[in-house]
C-alpha cells in the first residue's frame, strides 16, 4: 500500500461519524463577518491607506501624475542610488529624470548581481487601506518576485483611487492565485527579540511608496 | 512524533526546575505582557472580530469533516500548476523523501524557513545524519540553532532568551556558521537583527535548494501561503532553485476565499499586527520566476490519529498563531521547555499528547498542565475548546479507553499514577448511590469535625500540600434541611 493510500484510509476511517450527507460548504460556512470596516468617500480611504502605510514605517510620498518622474528621480538621488533594478514593463517615462544606471530584470540575474544593485522601482497590483499593505502579483510592471526583495530600497508607485481597495475581503477578490503573490506591509522587520518590534532584517530595510493620483 | 525530547520528565518536574530560574521567569513575563495589550488593541480595532472567529472555526471544521476530499483536491491543483505531492504517514518517512529530494539536487546544504511542522519531525536531524547542513534563517530559530537550545515558543523559539543573552549567543558562536558577528556587538534589537542580517545574507545568496512549511494550502487553486516578517521566508520561497514544502494535512482551506478570515485573524493574534509585513503566496512554479522545482510533503504523523477523536480533533483547527501561549498564566511562569515538545502552552498541552499518544510520562502529564481557566479559549482566532479538550483527555490518561495509533484502534490502559484518584471516585459513586451510608458518613464526618488533620495522610500528601482542606460543617446539609423545612422554620 502506498503511503498516499494509507493516509487517506486513516482519514476516512477517522471520519466514520461524519455522515454522507453532511451540510455542504455553502452552508457550514457562515459569513457574517464585514466586507470592510467603517463607511469611509474614496479620498478618506486613500488617506486610511498613507497613514498605515507610515503607521508601519514605510516612507509615504504623495504628487499628481505629472510629478511622478521627478518624485521618483529626487527619491533615488536622496539615497544616492547610482544603479536601479527595472522590471520589463515598467513605464519608461517614470525613469526619465534619474542618473542612476537602469539594470534590467532579467531571467539571468544571480542573487549576488542583484545584491550589488541600490534600489527597485515597480508599480503594483494594488493596495489594501485597512492594513496599509501593497501587493505585487509579478505583472510586468512589477517583475520577478526576487528583485523587490534583494536590493536594500523599493520605490513602488500606487495609482489611488484606483488601485486602492478598503479590505482584504475586497482585495483576495481582485488577485489572481495563479500569479506568484507578494504581500508587503511596511519594511522588513522581526519581534523575535522580545516580543518587540525592529525594522530592517532581510527584505529591504526602506520602503518608499509613492501615491499618485490622476 | 520525532524523538527530540526522548526523556523528558513529566511537566511538574519540569516546571518545579524552571520556575525557580529568575532570569527565564522575567524574560517571559516581560513578553508575554508586552504582546498581550498589543493583541488585545490590535483585536478590537475590528469590531466583527466574533464573527470573523466563528467563520474561522466553520471552514477548519468543514475542511477536517471532508479531509480526504480536499486533500485529493490540493494534490491534483498542485499537480496541475507544475507541483510534485508526496504523502508521508510518519515522521521517519517525511525526513528519508526530503534527504532523497536534496540529495537529487546534488547539494549538501539547505536554507529552512521557520517551520513548526519540520521542527516536529526532526528534520534538521536528520538532514545532519545524512551529510546535508540546514541553516534555519528564522532570527529566533537562529538564535535557538546558535545555542544549541530547543525552541520554547511556537512564533519566537527563543522567547526564553533576553537581548543580553542574545548578544552573547552571537559573539560565540556566529563564526562556527559563518560570518562572525560584527565587532563591539551591543545588545540593541536594532543591531543583533543587522549581525543576523548579515551572517545570513551570504547564505540566502548562495542556496539551492530552500526549505518550509506553510501557514495555508487552498485546495481549489493548489496555492501555498507563508505568513512573515523578516523576508527570510521569501529568500528562501523564491531565490533557490528547489523548493521543498513540508506541511500538515491539516493545513488545508477549501477555497481562495476562504483566506480573507485568516489573513485577518492571524497577524492580529500572532504579532498584535494589522497585517504582518510579508506574505508570500504561489501555485505550483512559475517560468523564470521562483524555484524550478516545487515538492509538497504532505505530512499525518499522528494528525489522522488526532482527527478520529470527535472532542479531541478540534485541535487540528489550529493555526499556531500562538495567543493561547501568550495569555497562559502556566506558560508564563514555567516557560515552554517544560512542556517537552515542539508545541508548548495550552495548545501544546492538548496536540502533543494526541499526536504522539499518552504512554510516556510527559505525554500522560500534559493534560494536567493547566489551570483550566480558559483564557485560552477566549483568545483562539479559531475558537478551540481547550479546557474541554484537557479534561477529555485527563479522563483518557486517567480511565483509558478507545484511541486510534498510527491509524490503528486500540484500547489505552489506564495510566499509573492515578490509583488513588480512581480509589476516591469509586468511594465517592459507591457513597452517592447508597443513600443510607451517605447519611452515616456525613453524621459521622461532622460529630468527629475537630480530631480532622489539616493536611492528608499517605498518598494524598501531595495533593493538600497545596490545598487547603474543606471544612467540615457541624451539621449535614440534610439534617439541617429536614430539621427546619429547608430554613422555613427560621431555626439556624
Amino acid at each position: 500500500m502506498s503511503s498516499r493510500e494509507r493516509v487517506l484510509g486513516r482519514v476516512r476511517r477517522a471520519l466514520a461519524d461524519v455522515p454522507k450527507d453532511d451540510t455542504p460548504y455553502e452552508q457550514a460556512v457562515v459569513r457574517e463577518y464585514l466586507r470592510e470596516h467603517g463607511e469611509r468617500s474614496v479620498a478618506e480611504t486613500v488617506d486610511l491607506l498613507a497613514e498605515n502605510l507610515a503607521d508601519y514605517r514605510a516612507v509615504v510620498h504623495r504628487c499628481p501624475q505629472g510629478e511622478l518622474t521627478a518624485v521618483i528621480g529626487r527619491l533615488l538621488a536622496e539615497r544616492g542610488a547610482r544603479t536601479v533594478v527595472v522590471p520589463p514593463g515598467l513605464d519608461v517615462g517614470w525613469l526619465a529624470a534619474t542618473d542612476a544606471e537602469q539594470v534590467p530584470d532579467a531571467g539571468s540575474d544571480t542573487p549576488d548581481g542583484l545584491d550589488r544593485v541600490d534600489s527597485v522601482v515597480t508599480a503594483c497590483a494594488l493596495a489594501i487601506a485597512e492594513t496599509g499593505t501593497i501587493v505585487l502579483d509579478g505583472s510586468p510592471d512589477q517583475g520577478r518576485r526576487r528583485i523587490t526583495l534583494v536590493p536594500d530600497h523599493h520605490i513602488c508607485v500606487v495609482r489611488v483611487p484606483d488601485q486602492v481597495v478598503s479590505s482584504v475581503p475586497q482585495a483576495l477578490e481582485r488577485l489572481d492565485p495563479a500569479r506568484p503573490l507578494t504581500w508587503i506591509s511596511g519594511p522588513s522587520a522581526t519581534s523575535d527579540i522580545e516580543l518587540d518590534r525592529v525594522e530592517g532584517v532581510h527584505g529591504p530595510r526602506t520602503l518608499e511608496v509613492v501615491l499618485v493620483g490622476e | 512524533m520525532s524523538g527530540t525530547f526522548v526523556g523528558m520528565p513529566a511537566f511538574p518536574e519540569a516546571a518545579h526546575e524552571a520556575v525557580r530560574n529568575e532570569t527565564l521567569r522575567g524574560n517571559l513575563r516581560h513578553a508575554t505582557h508586552t504582546i498581550r495589550a498589543k493583541r488585545a488593541k490590535a483585536v478590537a480595532e475590528v469590531s466583527d472580530w466574533a464573527a470573523l472567529r466563528d467563520a474561522g472555526k466553520r471552514i477548519k471544521d468543514h475542511t477536517l469533516r471532508h479531509l480526504d476530499r480536499y486533500l485529493e483536491q490540493l494534490e491534483a491543483s498542485v499537480t496541475a500548476a507544475g507541483g510534485t505531492v508526496h504523502w508521508a504517514a510518519d515522521a521517519d518517512e517525511a525526513n528519508r523523501i526530503v534527504a532523497g529530494l536534496v540529495k537529487e539536487t546534488g547539494e549538501s546544504e539547505v536554507v529552512k524557513v521557520k517551520s513548526m511542522a519540520t521542527q516536529e519531525i526532526g528534520l534538521n536531524e536528520a538532514l545532519e545524519a545524512e551529510g546535508i547542513r540546514a541553516y534555519e534563517t528564522d532570527l529566533a530559530e537562529l538564535i535557538v540553532q546558535l545555542g544549541k537550545d530547543r525552541p520554547s515558543h511556537i512564533l519566537v523559539p527563543a522567547i526564553h532568551r533576553n537581548r543580553g543573552e542574545i548578544r552573547d549567543i552571537f559573539e560565540r558562536e556566529m563564526s562556527e556558521w559563518g560570518r562572525p558577528a560584527p565587532e563591539g556587538l551591543t545588545d540593541t534589537p536594532a543591531e543583533l537583527a543587522e549581525a543576523a542580517r548579515l551572517h545570513l545574507r551570504e547564505k540566502f545568496l548562495r542556496a539551492k535548494v530552500g526549505i518550509s512549511g506553510a501557514n495555508f494550502m487552498v485546495a481549489e487553486t493548489g496555492t501555498l501561503v507563508v505568513v512573515e516578517s523578516e523576508g527570510n521566508g521569501r529568500m528562501c520561497l523564491t531565490l533557490p532553485e528547489t523548493l521543498i514544502s513540508v506541511v500538515g494535512i491539516e493545513k488545508i482551506v477549501p477555497t481562495w476565499r476562504d483566506l480573507e478570515v485568516f489573513l485577518q485573524t492571524l497577524p492580529r493574534s500572532s504579532t498584535a499586527e494589522r497585517m504582518n509585513p510579508y506574505t508570500s503566496m504561489w501555485t505550483g512554479t512559475t517560468d523564470e520566476d521562483g524555484p524550478r522545482d516545487f515538492h509538497l510533503v504532505l505530512l499525518d504523523n499522528g494528525r489522522t490519529d488526532t482527527l478520529a477523536d470527535e472532542v479531541g480533533r478540534q485541535a487540528l483547527r489550529c493555526i499556531r498563531c500562538s495567543a493561547c501561549l501568550n495569555v497562559c498564566p502556566v506558560y508564563e511562569r514555567a516557560g515552554g521547555h517544560a512542556y517537552g515538545s515542539v508545541y508548548p502552552g495550552p495548545i501544546g498541552a492538548i496536540l502533543s499528547p494526541q499526536l504522539r499518544g499518552t504512554q510516556s510520562e510527559i505525554d500522560a502529564s500534559l493534560p494536567y498542565a493547566s489551570s483550566l481557566c480558559g483564557a485560552c479559549y477566549e483568545v483562539c482566532p479559531v475558537a478551540i475548546d481547550i479546557p474541554e479538550v484537557l479534561v477529555h483527555l485527563r479522563e483518557r490518561v486517567v480511565e483509558g479507553g478507545p484511541a486510534v495509533r498510527e491509524g490503528n484502534k486500540v484500547v489505552l490502559r489506564p495510566a499509573k499514577g492515578h490509583a488513588a484518584e480512581r480509589a476516591a471516585m469509586r468511594a465517592a459513586r459507591w457513597a452517592f448511590t447508597h443513600p443510607g451510608a451517605l447519611r452515616g458518613g456525613q453524621r459521622l464526618a461532622s460529630r468527629t469535625r475537630r480530631i480532622h488533620p489539616r493536611s492528608l495522610p499517605g498518598p494524598g500528601k501531595a495533593w493538600s500540600g497545596t490545598r487547603e482542606l474543606p471544612a467540615v460543617p457541624a451539621e449535614p446539609f440534610r439534617d439541617w434541611w429536614q430539621r427546619t423545612q429547608g430554613g422555613k422554620g427560621g431555626a439556624k
